[in-house]
């Protein structure tokens, strides 16, 4: 389908992106790589009186590290954090979950941002932030503020932005000497909406495991080194808690399922690549 | 840029294979449709509209994109390839494309154009993929006649041969 009618707006920096927000009102939306919000509009699920392009801000477009993150602005294409050299190094889970990530085509546009933003529950880049506990820049006319990432996504495709707010910037931290770090996922192909997306890591004394694709927003835990049978009732209590949905792609019941022995397998090897 | 009023139309110019060319559109004129309809050329395939089938892909600035996921305002003042730039002025078929045609990667030709033009953007940044590299990428197309066989033959065989 097409879009309904909107009004469209370059914009060059995140001062002027606000202002035309709070002129804009409720249904004003920004746009960057369009990757997520496209689809919405040609749906018509969305229906913005206003977009707002942020794609060409130039002061939006960096990947910078600074103590103990890698700040990522509103305008960084997912290929361009993929590129970057310091990803494997510095942001090792970012970088296993990266591929899972859409296509190569749907990379090359999308922003890193905008998956946030988007908040799709299935997404891994929303999923990545949670389990390492990032957070976000959020601007308006009123001024700026960070929100932790268990506090940004409140539910399918809903975060705690409010109207007349935009995401500037988004900071995953690095990761931390001792720790171990494991992504992987289940997806009917490959670069689909994730089933069940799985983030692990695993410290000297402790594992922590996201689960993104089964409850409505990323749900995170956190168990001491736990091995053998302690670890697969704890997983099992883990999938048994996330709820979970039939729907065409598979029932609830195959969901805890994959919990319970991917979870198994991701945190085994988050364990094994502990520096 | 002042703001777009969405019920009027806007000149955009853009560089289309070479060529510099401008139509009409209005804000939420999807690329796909302005290269089609205001344009007119013919490579630039709709299947789904919604980013998944990958029959529209584009490169604009060097960047591949989903022609139906980007606005033909914000293509103005790019640079844009579609599959008409392959072949040569005089009709000749590029060498990607003949090994497409001597491999049977395609059946109706729908997906074609978008997988071209995906492959152009991607071989340049790794010009001799593993088979499973090649599988992943032609992961973001949908193919519905050739099984994908044909085409990674094609394209296994241009990177092994090609003297481009
Ligand atoms: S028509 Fe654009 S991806 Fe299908
Ligand atoms: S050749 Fe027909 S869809 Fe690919």
């Amino acid at each position: 389908m097409k879009p309904k009618a909107f009004d469209y707006l370059k914009v060059s920096s995140a001062e002027e992106a606000v202002v035309a927000l709070a002129q804009g009102g409720e249904d004003a939306r920004i746009i960057a790589g369009g990757l997520s919000l496209m689809p919405m509009l040609n749906f018509r699920l969305a229906e913005p009186s206003i977009l707002i392009d942020i794609s060409k801000v130039d002061s939006l477009n960096y990947i910078r590290e600074a103590d103990g993150h890698v700040e990522i602005g509103a305008a960084t294409r997912q290929a361009d954090l993929m590129r970057w050299d310091g990803l494997a190094d510095k942001l090792p889970l970012v970088n296993a979950a990266l591929p899972y990530v859409g296509h190569y085509q749907t990379r090359a546009k999308g922003t890193v941002c905008g998956s946030l933003s988007h908040a799709d529950p299935s997404s891994e880049l929303p999923l990545c932030l949670a389990v390492l506990e990032g957070e976000v820049d959020l601007q308006s006319t009123n001024g700026k503020r960070t929100i932790p990432a268990d506090q940004f996504q409140t539910g399918m495709l809903s975060t705690a932005k409010q109207a007349g707010e935009m995401i500037t910037a988004a900071r995953y931290p690095t990761a931390k000497d001792g720790c171990g770090y494991a992504f992987t996922e289940m997806a009917q192909r490959r670069g689909d909406f994730a089933i069940v997306a799985l983030a692990a890591i695993a410290s000297a004394k402790s594992i922590k495991l996201g689960i993104g694709g089964v409850a409505d927003r990323p749900t995170v835990r956190e168990w001491d080194l736990l091995e053998g049978d302690a670890l697969n009732n704890a997983l099992n209590e883990f999938a048994w808690d996330l709820g979970g949905y039939d729907d065409i792609h598979a029932t609830a019941r195959y969901r805890r399922e994959l919990v319970r022995r991917l979870g198994r397998r991701v945190i085994e090897e988050a364990k094994t690549c502990r520096s | 840029m002042s703001k777009l009023n969405k019920d009027a139309r806007y000149p955009v110019t853009m560089t289309l294979n070479g060529e510099e060319v401008t139509g009409h559109a209005e804000p939420r004129m999807l690329l796909s449709d302005f290269l089609t309809h205001e344009i007119g050329i013919t490579s630039c395939h709709v299947g789904c509209e919604h980013g998944v089938c990958g029959a529209c892909t584009v490169i604009v600035d060097g960047t591949v994109m989903r022609g139906c996921l980007t606005l033909a305002v914000q293509a103005d003042g790019t640079t844009v390839e579609t599959a008409e730039s392959l072949a040569s002025k005089d009709g000749k078929l590029s060498e990607l494309q003949l090994a497409f045609k001597k491999h049977h990667g395609l059946q109706c030709g729908y997906c074609t154009t978008g997988i071209l033009m995906s492959l152009t953007a991607y071989l340049e940044e790794n010009p001799k993929p593993t088979e499973e590299e090649l599988r992943d990428m032609l992961s973001g197309h949908l193919c519905r006649c050739t099984g994908y066989v044909g085409i990674v033959k094609a394209v296994l065989d241009y990177c092994e041969n090609s003297t481009e």
